[in-house]
């Protein structure tokens, strides 16, 4: 299934690696973010709905 | 109904949260099918051997650097011209995922670029304009980090991502109108003969497509964000004044 990259496996593999890495992270991060934005916003919300 | 009623963050984020689904979606079935396309279902090149693969990557995300860098553009100049938040959120929100996607590209880059030129980096006009690009995209997160009024690092930022667009047309034409550089020419044309072979085209029309649409969904998830976290700093103001 692995195709043979000869010589230059170490600079494929690592290209691969490398921006794999940070699109994952970048996803994550923006996910991470995300869900804190909400639960903020939602407790300030239901603080300000509570007192008025 | 007209387009400028989406500047409304009620609007924008209901909108956001039907098309978002499909985004994901396709952007994650179109990276798929293209990088493992690409990865496993194409040949060596006759000069680049292997290393040819990474063109899936390199385009895709030096096309999105460039391009993001416009998006922030479009929506910056809105927000100057006519005041509406939510285009100078989706400028703030595009600014880190266009650096990311600035990243790559060096970094794939430089590594196809060992084995190739002989070097990891060149003072090439396509290489330094690139990287001046990846610096005007960390200086314009860090401009809206240090300023505490958003309207005020709104329009700073929007001035910076002017200035910065130099560059940004700079890194897509530098191959065209700079002959002494190392890097090549375009690998996408309109002119069939200039661009790479089929074998490889197919699948990198794929890739790019998967890096368009992730960029576009995180974008609308990203600005939705910069949205509630303004809505909940300015009911924390309003807390803070009663």
């Amino acid at each position: 299934m692995m195709p043979d990259l000869g010589k230059y496996a170490e600079a494929v593999l690592t290209a691969y690696g490398a921006s794999i890495i940070l699109l994952v992270l970048l996803v994550a991060l923006t996910f991470r973010r995300g869900r804190r934005a909400r639960a903020q916003l939602r407790e300030i919300e239901a603080r300000v709905k509570r007192d008025g | 109904m007209s387009l400028w009623s989406y500047a409304n963050p009620v609007k924008f984020l209901t909108l956001s949260a039907k098309v978002q689904p499909a985004l994901w979606v396709l952007s994650g079935a179109c990276l798929c099918i293209g990088l493992i396309w690409g990865f496993f279902f194409t040949p060596d090149d006759f000069r680049q051997g292997s290393t040819v693969k990474i063109i899936y990557l390199h385009v895709p995300s030096a096309l999105m650097a460039i391009n993001a860098w416009f998006m922030m553009l479009v929506t910056s100049l809105i927000w100057l011209i006519r005041r509406h938040h939510v285009s100078a959120l989706a400028a703030k929100a595009a600014a880190p995922v266009g650096v990311v996607m600035t990243l790559i590209a060096l970094v794939t880059g430089a590594i196809w670029g060992q084995p190739m030129w002989g070097t990891w980096w060149a003072w090439d006009p396509r290489l330094t304009s690139f990287l001046i690009l990846f610096l005007f995209y960390l200086g314009y997160i860090a401009l809206w980090e240090a300023i505490e009024d958003p309207d005020t690092a709104a329009d700073l930022t929007s001035v910076l991502c002017l200035v910065g667009s130099v560059f940004a047309v700079l890194s897509r034409y530098a191959v065209n109108f700079w002959n002494q550089g190392l890097h090549q020419g375009a690998s996408l044309s309109l002119d069939k003969e200039e661009n790479v072979a089929d074998v490889f085209y197919f699948p990198l029309l794929v890739a790019i497509a998967g890096f368009v649409l992730l960029f576009l969904a995180l974008v609308l998830y990203r600005t939705g964000t910069e949205i509630r976290l303004r809505r909940a700093r300015a009911l924390m103001a309003r807390e803070q004044r009663a």
